[in-house]
């Protein structure tokens, strides 16, 4: 029971073949037969049948009728908005995330709200106070994080698209887990506005589907300037989806410095065999060396944690959400109710990002990671003088077993390894799926040049088309 | 124990002000919800970004920052070109994200400078630097209760924190610093300046010490809203301060606050820890790049600033202190400076008088209610130069034409308080007045010139006011052959 291209889905419900309600319906159906996965916090039923009786009644949009689910750190109606966290167990939104509000104005449906890593500090879901999601193909496993709900959901059909947050590569690394498409645009190209943040300055949305031209055209609805966040940027005149663009002539470079680290077996193979379809197909493909990579994990677990503490602070159990029943006084119910509303990861995100911010070691960590960081951006933007596209692999390893990393926190920050280089420099990244290692699937990673989404969509189609 | 002038003498006391100034937009620095918050009930100007509800992230009011851009040109300086946002984060339930979004590496404004002139001496104070930041929300604690209110009405309010350097040496200078920092804002049109609603807050750093060179250990006294509250606590504590030296007891380093009606400063009892704020770029907002063409735009539409008001006014030999009169009364000026721009001076000049005088009589009454005819100012101008009214006249004829759109002709007419200016009119009752006064006619004919007053007052009040004084000095001399 697969979904039909998205864009065929809202043609054929625009010209009344197929309807919205019996779309929510499947898409209902999928999340209650997959239970087991754990990829779904909450649905939200009545309102995506009310609002697809509505749009049965009027179909139009250029995602007329089409169900999707959201990961539940976006702000959504109809149900509870926790980021898969105890301290936001009881919150429900007041209003809606801007990435939500425009795919409803062309139709789309949102019908649950995915599993993450609580506030989505994490590479497996582990991390949610709920539960752990378990992987697509192998249920010993785990799908990737942050976004690993919302790409489970995808590979399982629960719905054709999801939406994920992408801060160190949580929407590429459960793509690549789970065999789905996971974009992460330029930063700035979708509204953060209604999602709830953690590492602002590093915090994309994106789509994940399954194939590169359905989240193009998820991201031609959701993308563009928002008044709402000031750090959103204009999107292309012309539309991401169906992007045409020629792997023949086109300079990649090979990024060196991932692939000279302990990549599993299996995992290298692919990614090789995809380096060498694109020199089939015609492109110029060279190693390239960007010497500061190394460090980029460095960095994020500097930055990351250092805006996470902060944008932390305003759960302290005043206003909503979750708070603690047994304080005496208010020093004592930000204590009680931040101690037993957080999660081990996010004190643990806490404790580092207070460190590195604190007088007397702010130089040492945060100035001294920005430095890389402003390195980091200049080498990306000197190889794009030289590349149209660099290429290589998402994570080291495929879908690993459930518990495997959990007891080690840096075993577990080493597999956003290859993927926050692109947060740090804010580059689009795309995860396309590119074989399997081991019955696991394998994504293949392509970044392009700061606002080259549009080409970068165009080559990751092309891509597609010629991995098999 | 009063401090005698000699001992007072021995110590040189330094001054340093920090101010609060609301700005005077519609809407809160970051969002959208209503900045005037004087007449709301609680909690009812707010919008998620100022409860801080997950998801919602601030945006710069652009009206903010144009209004921080001219309070650079009325500090006598420039807007930096490139400035940023920090967080300041500390936990209190009237800061709800959990930071307050301020400017501490990086601010709009890093230097400039306020003349102020005391008992004649005119003197710069430098400014350290100017931040825009968001204000807090108000907490309050019933008294009894086991629980307290918090109001966020005011959080996010736009603010500047003028930062002076300690170059303040006398509670007199701090008044000068502090009522020159507030025509600045008002003029520059930054503020509504009501100090009565907090616009305008003063945070000031006092120190004394016997080494003009060497600073002694300050203390803090936070928040006064009024000049002489700041000059009264300079004074207090000035005095507090060299007490203690005097007695072998450096003061402590310390927050204090003012007791109004105790009239001095009182140990604040706030929480000693040492807060570290962890200040952090605000990655939510983008740097504010300014370019030279936004700049200039800004600073062709600055209104006339207090310098330039003085300047004109002295220029028509208006005396200083009648300046700084108007000057206190924004409507009266902008009333006086549109009549220099379209009249003559010496209609501004009188209108000057004219609205002073109408003020010290109703105190309450606000003068920019009245839309103050221009005609109809120069028609009275007129009047007074052509001998038809004198001055008290002339001051009722204004008092009048405040009340209503009746010309001054018309008034004057209706009150009965045109002069007479006609000789022969006035010769009967200079005639008449002479007859009934002999004495004081003779008493003038002997050179007594103190009595011609007398005789000119008789005429007047013959006349019932209307006679023109001069005309009826001349003629009572003339019919008196000298």
């Amino acid at each position: 029971m697969d979904w039909l291209p998205i864009a065929d889905i809202a043609g054929k419900v625009q010209n009344g073949e197929l309807k919205a309600v019996e779309l929510v319906r499947k898409s209902l159906a999928a999340i209650e037969e997959n239970k087991n996965h754990d990829a779904i916090i909450s649905t939200m039923e009545a309102r995506a049948l009310e609002r697809a009786g509505q749009i049965d009644e009027s179909p139009t949009g250029r995602l007329a009728g089409v169900p999707f689910i959201t990961k539940d750190n976006f702000l959504t109606f109809g149900g509870k908005t926790t980021a898969a966290s105890n301290i936001l167990r009881p919150f429900e939104a007041p209003y809606q995330a801007t990435a939500i509000e425009r795919l409803e104005a062309e139709g789309a449906i949102c019908v649950a709200k995915a599993n993450l890593d609580a506030f989505a500090h994490g590479s497996s879901t582990e991390n949610s106070d709920w539960f752990v999601t378990k992987h697509p193909a192998d249920p010993s496993r785990v799908p990737g994080g942050s976004s690993g709900g919302s790409a489970a959901a995808v590979a399982l059909r629960m719905a054709p698209f999801a939406l994920g947050t992408d801060t160190g590569g949580s929407i590429r690394l459960p793509a690549s887990f789970c065999g789905v498409v996971g974009y992460k645009p330029t930063y700035g190209l979708v509204s953060r506005s209604g999602v709830i943040a953690m590492a602002s300055s590093t915090d994309v949305i994106g789509p994940l589907a399954r194939s590169v031209d359905d989240a193009a055209l998820v991201l031609d609805v959701m993308s563009g300037k928002d008044e709402l966040d000031s750090t959103t940027i204009d999107r292309d005149e012309k539309p991401y989806s169906g992007a045409q663009e020629e792997i023949a002539g086109k300079k990649i470079g090979v990024i060196r410095e991932y692939l000279a680290q302990g990549l599993q077996p299996g995992v290298e193979k692919i990614v090789r065999e995809s380096i060498d379809k694109l020199k089939s197909a015609g492109a110029t493909v060279e190693e390239v060396s960007l010497p500061s990579l190394p460090l980029a994990l460095a960095v994020y677990y500097i930055v990351c944690p250092a805006e996470v503490s902060s944008n932390l602070s305003r759960y302290d159990g005043q206003r909503y959400g979750y708070s603690s029943p047994d304080a005496k006084d208010l020093d004592d119910s930000y204590e009680l109710s931040r101690q037993q509303g957080f999660g081990a990861e996010a004190k643990r995100r806490i404790m580092i990002g207070t460190h590195v911010l604190s007088s007397g070691y702010y130089d040492a960590y945060y100035k001294k990671a920005q430095t890389v960081r402003t390195k980091i951006i200049n080498e990306f933007e000197e190889a794009f003088a030289k590349y149209d596209f660099l290429v290589g692999p998402v994570a080291p390893m495929t879908a690993f077993k459930i518990g495997e990393r959990s007891g080690d926190p840096l075993q577990m920050y080493l597999t956003d390894i290859m993927t926050v280089a692109a947060n740090m420099s804010g580059n689009p990244a795309i995860s396309v799926p590119a074989g399997e290692a081991e019955g696991l699937p394998v994504g293949f990673q392509i970044v392009g040049p700061l606002r080259g989404d549009r080409q970068l969509l165009g080559i990751a189609r092309k891509f597609e088309a010629i991995r098999t | 124990m009063p401090i005698s002038e000699d001992i007072r003498r021995k110590y040189t006391p330094t001054i340093g002000i920090e101010c609060h100034v609301q700005l005077k937009t519609k809407t809160k620095l970051f969002s959208a919800a209503g900045n005037d918050a004087r007449a709301a009930a609680p909690n009812t100007l707010i919008s998620h970004i100022d409860t801080a509800m997950p998801g919602a992230l601030p945006v710069l009011n652009e009206k903010a920052l144009e209004l921080a851009i001219r309070a650079a040109f009325a500090l006598n300086t420039r807007p930096q070109r490139h400035s940023y946002f920090e967080r300041k984060h500390y936990f209190y339930p009237d800061s709800p994200a959990g930071y307050q979004i301020s400017q501490l590496h990086s601010p709009i404004i890093v230097d400039g400078s306020v003349e102020i002139t005391t008992e004649g001496q005119k003197k710069s104070i430098s400014i350290n630097r100017v931040q825009l930041e968001a204000d807090a929300g108000k907490t309050t604690h019933p008294a009894g209760a086991d629980y307290s209110l918090v109001d966020l009405n005011r959080a996010g309010t736009p603010l500047l924190e003028i930062v002076s350097e300690p170059q303040i040496h006398s509670p007199a200078e701090a008044k000068a610093y502090t009522r020159e920092l507030y025509l600045l804002m008002k003029y520059a049109d930054v503020s509504d300046v009501d100090l009565y609603h907090g616009n305008m807050r003063f945070d000031i750093n006092i120190s004394v010490s016997p080494q003009a060179d060497v600073l002694g250990k300050r203390t803090e006294v936070k928040n006064l809203n009024s000049f002489r509250s700041v000059e009264n606590a300079v004074t207090h504590e000035i005095d507090r301060q060299i007490e203690l030296l005097e007695k072998g007891r450096p003061p402590e380093q310390e927050t204090r606050g003012w007791d109004e009606a105790k009239q001095k400063t009182v140990p604040q009892r706030l929480k000693e820890e040492a807060q570290d704020y962890r200040y952090m770029p605000e990655p939510d907002i983008p740097p504010i790049e300014l370019d030279d063409e936004y700049i200039e735009k800004i600073k062709s539409k600055m209104p006339k600033l207090p310098s330039e008001i003085r300047e004109i006014l002295n220029k028509l030999s208006i005396s200083d202190n009648v300046v700084e009169g108007v000057l206190d009364n924004d409507s009266i000026c902008r009333s006086v400076m549109a009549q220099i721009d379209k009249a003559d001076e010496i209609s501004a000049k009188r209108l000057v008088f004219w609205l002073l005088q109408s003020q010290r009589k109703n105190e309450d009454r606000d003068l920019s209610d009245y839309d103050l005819n221009q005609a109809s100012i120069i028609k009275l101008s007129a009047m007074v130069d052509a001998g038809q009214l004198n001055s008290n006249a002339a001051q009722a004829v204004f008092d009048e034409m405040m009340n209503s759109p009746t010309g001054p002709e018309e008034i004057a007419i209706a009150k009965n308080l045109m002069q007479v200016s006609d000789d022969a009119e006035i010769e009967k009752i200079v005639t008449a007045v002479l007859e009934k006064n002999p004495a004081a006619a003779e008493d003038v004919k002997n050179g007594e010139l103190k009595a011609i007053g007398f005789l000119v007052g008789q005429v007047m009040a013959a006349s019932q006011g209307q006679a023109n004084p001069q005309v009826a000095q001349k003629l009572i001399k003339q019919q008196l052959g000298l």
